[in-house]
């Protein structure tokens, strides 16, 4: 029996952090990706984004948000894909985000779907759902996660896992 | 190595479709995952069908974001459970139906589903309940205009 959910590759940033979450030389013969991630920034809790092919642009986004007293929801064209924890959240509190990715590899529009989550027993807690779109119709090769700020660096112990889904 | 994760069955449709049924689905696993990865024409719900059920056993909630406003609604009483809102941009579908085999609790389904541009375009999660005790053997995926292109796949979920 073929295995239909696999992992690609794993990324853990070590003691010195790291700008960036990458995943390169993503192979075709999957017909769905699906990214999950636990990251803490080096600063204050800082939004992230993501971009494939190392493409910038070409991005839209519409999210449900809710912040534990209030939901929102918003739109906007960009890569957006939610906040990390950061230092005004406790010590040792990562955020968790999955971005599913289906027919990453197709010649249609990408659309991707995220679920994020930060809770720190206080009131920078947020569950957020994504709606995205890479308005372009190449294949997906790479994945790169950053933050919004150049300064703000993913810490130790962030990772992220990178798996593909077969069809059969 | 067990295979905990496997695809059941796919569909790829070459037309434009309005039903795609998953008939004869085996009762070894724990879960089931559907995912729906497509465009269609008209913006409307994807919705199910247990077992040929066309009772008014099925209801569903859900919250969604349209981009300004962050809004829920119920439904009660149907004879389809919605699942999520489908887009003329491509856009997925993912449903989780909980211990869908056992013949002591009624059925749940857990979804979410989005789609960023386009008329009407909103990110939503919807809880879904068919009220029934059966075991889930053929699920109908109705929608009134899925275009060809538009996969659908079930995959079951073991416990080990």
């Amino acid at each position: 029996m073929p295995v239909t959910y696999k992992k690609i590759a794993s990324v853990t940033v070590g003691a010195g952090g790291a700008a960036t979450i990458e995943f390169t030389s993503i192979p075709s013969t999957y017909t769905d990706l699906v990214l999950k991630m636990s990251a803490r920034s080096s600063n204050t809790n800082i939004n992230t984004k993501i971009n494939f092919n190392g493409v910038t642009t070409g991005y839209s986004r519409r999210n449900l948000q809710g912040s534990g007293s209030a939901a929102t929801s918003a739109n906007a064209s960009d890569a957006y894909i939610g906040p990390i924890t950061g230092t005004g959240n406790g010590a040792s509190i990562f955020a968790s985000t999955e971005v599913y990715i289906p027919n990453y590899a197709g010649s249609t529009n990408k659309s991707y779907s995220v679920d994020m989550t930060q809770e720190d027993n206080a009131t920078l807690s947020y569950a957020l759902l994504f709606a995205g779109l890479w308005s372009n119709t190449a294949a997906i090769t790479s994945i790169t996660i950053t933050t919004l700020d150049s300064a703000f660096n993913f810490v130790q112990y962030s990772t992220a896992t990178l798996y593909g889904i077969s069809k059969s | 190595m067990p295979v905990t994760y496997e695809n059941i069955a796919t569909t790829t449709l070459g037309s434009t479709q309005t039903t795609v049924t998953f008939s004869s689905i085996p009762g070894t696993y724990t879960d089931l995952v559907l995912v729906i990865s497509g465009t269609v024409s008209t913006n409307q719900n994807y919705a199910l069908r247990f077992n040929g059920d066309t009772g008014s056993n099925y209801s569903d909630t859900n919250l969604f974001g349209d981009g300004s406003s962050a809004l829920s609604n119920r439904r009660s009483n149907q004879t389809v459970a919605y699942i999520g809102v489908s887009g003329t941009n491509p856009s997925p579908t993912i449903s989780n139906i909980m211990n869908y085999a056992n013949t002591t609790t009624n059925k749940t389904i857990i979804s979410r589903s989005g789609y960023a541009t386009g008329t009407a375009a909103q990110v939503e999660s919807r809880v879904a309940l068919w009220r029934s005790t059966a075991a889930i053997t053929s699920i109908e995926v109705s929608q009134s205009s899925m275009l060809s292109g538009t996969t659908l796949t079930l995959y079951g979920i073991k416990a080990a």
